[in-house]
């Protein structure tokens, strides 16, 4: 029998970017012995990448700014199909949320009074987000980690060890959940270090895994984000919704080649920013949606008065949602007014000085300098729409987090609903700190309810063959690396940004044969930090999730938000009512309908009447 | 099509190691860490390397490239000639864990020995004001991407392994600047912290660090100098010290200058004055296949385990007390 290190916690959080950590810090404040698990380092994951900021209307630079405002983008961004009660306490608690990092010791830009400063981003009305410079997810990442490390010395002060009531296990990976009675009982996994395994008992988990972006070739995620939770949640039986939205960002680096992909910060735009194709045309006037029409500026004039005199202006078509500024660009490219690498030219030089540009947006600077030998003061970037976020995620109580699963809770990019279909840019971090927050709380109870439980012997056993099942087979098996390009080839090429249905069939077709080849994958080598093993196991993971997005995305017959059909290309309001729920039946993706929650009469009332008419059925209104 | 070019590549373990030669591809625009993207996905799939974000910003990918601290994700293969031979090996002053994986535990260990910010007594969240200019000090050094580079390259502790006990390294020293210019920290001994708890004095402002810093902070000029100037100031200015001598005598009980309290190592064996054994340690339980079931903490409550074991009931009946009253000094010495 395999030696396996074994750890009994009240909450175990899966997770160690914003939402875990903000769970963590919760679950910890209700008195609760807390265990903080992560693929990378602490303090390295996902969230440090987070550059423009963390949307919460503090009304500090434009005071008419209140949650029912933010609450409205937020909707409208989604394009009405997001969870409105989250919606709604995202937009409600986000002020505070951010505040308290204050009191963890976070050190925001501040406006001419001392206050949080906030800038302008796509789909906000007013300068909303929260930032520093352009590298707020480090801000947030650190003052949470370091407010963890404050908690510990207070324990220590107490206790005598630092890891009394919270303990972060860096570098383990989970590749199990165990459910018993219908109820969480445990997480498996190994230590990437070691190989060595290690089993956790606990009656409740936070999955806060982010997102599943390592499926695309071009892609601003990093090997990270491989799909775990989702699918960590599906093999438990809890259910995803809304798997077929995806978030192409505009502005991704295009060249040189090894960098494609990586995120040009939507703060280009948000500073004065423009985009224009190689025959110098400012394009994105000629691509501003009807439900748009109303808020955006039609003559340059207009959208250049608006940085400085944003009440009686209307804004810059260049900071319309993602989801329609990465579908211009790529109708430009397609239109051969595209550059030779396949991108557009942003262009922040010719409107602001240098010096202003190295102070707001260092991270760019220094990016394009020592990346791609281009100074941005000086020339344009040339950008192209990469994977971003996905809007899906698990299903989720709005209030409590909670997944289908009894004792299964999940917060940020891992779970779905908040974003509908498109995210506004900035709306992550806050929605990670709101709902991590929440569901620290709501696993805390839910721990101090059941108590403690064990997964069984022999469930353990079986993870233990499957996680060692790749090593058996050495050289025998499928390469991983070959494997998880050709998944990512599959994704890129036949569920990308813009779909139909002839390809999204032919996905389904090749993700079914990828997955009977994923079954015999090997690796040479031990269990010592041996990446081809770590591959090997996050492959399974991120073909059950690809198969969701693309079963779900051939089912949705319209376009909206991170979901285009090319043969489909309106909006149709009888599919707002939908959602797509996924769950696995035996080893395959069972979809099924399910109405949307309806908004509450006097949220509807934030909205006119004109509008909704654009998003809803007859009846309906 | 790339070009082919020479890499070394160090690969092996705690156990050791060595430099292994390998012909790879290299194409336009690439980085070291793309090249040992390759290697793996071509010739060592299980070659060991860290790495997150591939765009400078997390801080996960450091190695030493031809001798040089460096990000393998912001060193382009264009810097090198092309004839040149690319050697790579983990970071030095780091026990390794596997090829180029470093066990940089020592930095976590030395973060959490530094006190934490201390929020300023009844400001409510939401009410700091703060000017732009003066958190701007202490934005420079919260752009630390935590790579350990400098602490790398830092050679009080790179070929002294005996001065990593006492010594903090210049990430926490910028840590502690960037406390002690905070607006609205509430500790003031920010500065004596570093020089008594932190090592600040083994420093010798050779500025290695800031060399390596890839986020160009300016560690030694903006942090360390700044620290030590101040600290001297308050050291050896006869009106300031004696000013905050007195000071610190009657605050003493409320504002120790220690901020965490010191591991209990020496408590533990001053005197001890049981006139008794001590446990017999006991046996390790077993399963019912009589092995061991492998448990670091089974605990099952909150907070560190007793030291007189989780099961026992208090208070003990008189009869199974261990204590015995120390008798008065005999006088036969010690
Ligand atoms: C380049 C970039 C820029 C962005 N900019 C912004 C922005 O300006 N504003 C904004 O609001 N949002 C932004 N986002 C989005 C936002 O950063 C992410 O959605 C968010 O950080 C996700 O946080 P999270 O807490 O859900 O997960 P993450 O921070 O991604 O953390 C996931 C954690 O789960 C762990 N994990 C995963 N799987 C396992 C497993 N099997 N076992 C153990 N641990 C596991 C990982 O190690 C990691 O610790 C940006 C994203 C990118 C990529
Ligand atoms: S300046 Fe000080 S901290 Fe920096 S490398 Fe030199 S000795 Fe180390
Ligand atoms: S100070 Fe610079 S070199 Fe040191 S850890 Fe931070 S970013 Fe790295
Ligand atoms: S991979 Fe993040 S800094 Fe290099």
């Amino acid at each position: 029998m395999t030696n396996i290190e074994r750890h009994t916690y009240d909450v175990v959080v899966i997770g160690a970017g914003g939402a875990g950590l903000r769970a963590a810090i919760e679950a910890r404040l209700a008195g609760k012995k807390t265990a903080i698990i992560s693929k990378s380092l602490f303090g390295k994951a996902h969230t440090v990448m987070a550059e423009g900021g963390a949307a919460a209307a503090m009304g500090n630079v434009n005071s008419k700014d209140n949650w029912q405002v933010h609450f409205r983008d937020t909707m409208r961004g989604g394009k009405f199909l997001n969870n409105f009660r989250m919606a709604e306490l995202h937009a409600k608690e986000a002020p505070s949320r951010i505040w308290e990092l204050e009191t963890y010791g976070a050190l925001f830009d501040r406006t001419k009074d001392g206050k949080i400063s906030q800038r302008n981003f796509g789909g906000h009305e007013y300068p909303r987000l929260a930032h520093v410079g352009d590298r707020t997810g480090l801000e947030l990442i650190r003052t949470l980690q370091q407010k963890i490390v404050s908690l510990q010395q207070e324990d220590f002060a107490e206790h005598g060890d630092y890891e009394a009531r919270i303990r972060v296990f860096q570098e383990c990976t989970i590749t199990e959940l165990f459910v018993e009675d219908g109820a969480v009982s445990g997480a498996f996994g190994y230590y990437r270090e070691s190989g060595d395994f290690v089993l956790f008992e606990s009656a409740a988990i936070v999955l806060a895994t982010g997102g599943v972006g390592k499926s695309y070739k071009v892609t601003s995620n990093s090997w990270e984000y491989t799909g775990d939770g989702h699918a960590l949640a599906l093999r438990t039986g809890a259910t995803l919704i809304n798997m077929e939205f995806l978030q192409f960002h505009p502005t991704g680096m295009v060249w040189p080649p090894s960098v494609k992909g990586i995120l040009v910060t939507e703060s280009v735009r948000g500073d004065g920013g423009v985009l224009r194709n190689t025959e110098g045309k400012r394009f994105m006037f000629d691509y501003v949606p009807d439900v748009f029409r109303k808020q955006y500026a039609e003559t340059e004039e207009e959208a250049d008065r608006w940085y400085s005199d944003p009440d009686n202006n209307r804004r810059p078509p260049e900071l319309l949602p993602r989801d329609e500024v990465a579908r211009a660009i790529n109708s430009e490219v397609k239109a051969g007014r595209g550059t030779k690498a396949g991108g557009v030219l942003l262009d922040i030089a010719s409107r602001l000085p240098a010096e202003q540009i190295r102070k707001r947006l260092p991270s760019m600077y220094h990016q394009f300098k020592e990346l791609a030998d281009v100074d941005i003061t000086a020339a344009p970037m040339e950008v192209g729409p990469t994977c971003h976020y996905v809007m899906g995620g698990i299903e989720v109580d709005a209030d409590t987090t909670a997944a289908a699963v009894a004792g299964l809770f999940a917060a940020g990019e891992v779970s779905g609903g908040m974003h509908g279909s498109n995210r506004l840019g900035g709306n992550s971090l806050s929605d990670l700190l709101v709902f991590g927050k929440r569901a620290g709380e709501h696993a805390a109870a839910h721990a101090e309810k059941i108590g403690r439980r064990k997964p069984s012997a022999a469930a353990v056993e079986a993870a233990v063959d499957t996680a060692l099942a790749p090593l058996a087979r050495a050289d025998a098996g499928e390469n991983p690396y070959t494997l998880h390009h050709e998944l990512q080839e599959i994704m890129g090429v036949l569920v990308g940004i813009i779909r139909r249905d002839g390809e999204l069939r032919e996905s389904i077709t090749r993700l079914a044969e990828l997955k009977e080849r994923v079954k015999k994958v090997g690796v040479s080598g031990g269990r010592k930090y041996n990446p081809g093993w770590h591959l090997a196991l996050d492959l399974r993971n991120m073909l059950v999730v690809s198969e969701c997005t693309a079963k779900a995305a051939l089912e949705r017959t319209e376009s909206r938000g991170g979901h285009t059909r090319e043969d489909f290309p309106k909006m149709d309001p009888k599919w707002r009512k939908v959602n797509l729920v996924c769950s696995l039946d035996g080893e395959d993706v069972r979809l099924e309908h399910q109405p949307l929650p309806v908004m509450r009469p006097e949220l509807q009332g934030l909205f006119e009447q004109t509008e909704l008419a654009k998003y809803m059925t007859d009846e309906e209104l | 099509m790339g070009t082919k070019r020479h890499f070394r590549v160090w690969r092996g373990d705690d156990t050791g190691g060595s430099l292994e030669d390998f012909q790879v591809e290299v194409n336009e625009g690439e980085v070291v860490l793309d090249v040992i993207h390759r290697l793996q996905a071509t010739q060592t799939p299980d070659l060991a390397v860290r790495w997150n974000c591939k765009a400078g910003k997390c801080g996960s990918c450091s190695m030493e490239i031809n001798g040089k601290p460096r990000l393998g994700c912001m060193t382009r293969m264009s810097t090198f000639n092309e004839t040149e031979t690319v050697t790579v090996t983990p970071l030095r002053t780091f026990p390794v864990i596997r090829d180029l994986v470093t066990n940089v535990n020592f930095n976590y260990q030395k973060a959490r020995e530094l006190p934490a910010f201390a929020p300023p007594a009844g400001v409510a969240p939401g009410e700091y004001r703060m000017q732009q200019v003066d958190v701007e000090r202490s934005q420079e050094f919260r752009k630390c991407i935590e790579c350990f580079l400098c602490q790398n390259v830092c050679h009080v502790i790179r070929d002294h392994e005996e001065n990593k006990h006492a010594f903090s390294g210049p990430r926490f020293f910028i840590r502690a600047a960037e406390l002690d210019m905070h607006p609205l920290d509430a500790r003031d001994d920010r500065k004596e912290l570093a020089q008594a708890e932190q090592g600040l004095g083994y420093c010798n402002i050779t500025k290695c660090c800031t060399e390596v810093c890839p986020e160009h902070i300016k560690i030694t000029d903006n942090a360390i100098i700044p620290m030590k100037e101040r600290v001297v100031d308050r050291r050896y200015d006869p009106v300031t010290w004696l000013g905050r001598k007195i000071f610190r005598r009657d605050q003493l009980d409320e504002q120790p200058v220690s901020a965490s309290p010191k591991p209990a190592a020496a408590a533990a064996d001053s005197g001890s004055n049981w006139h008794q054994e001590g446990p017999v340690p006991q046996e390790a339980p077993v399963g019912a296949d009589g092995k061991l079931v492998v448990a670091e903490l089974t605990l099952d409550r909150a907070a560190a385990g007793s030291p007189f074991g989780d099961d026992q009931v208090f208070p003990l009946p008189p009869e199974q007390l261990r204590y015995q009253h120390p008798s008065p000094p005999t006088g036969d010495g010690h």
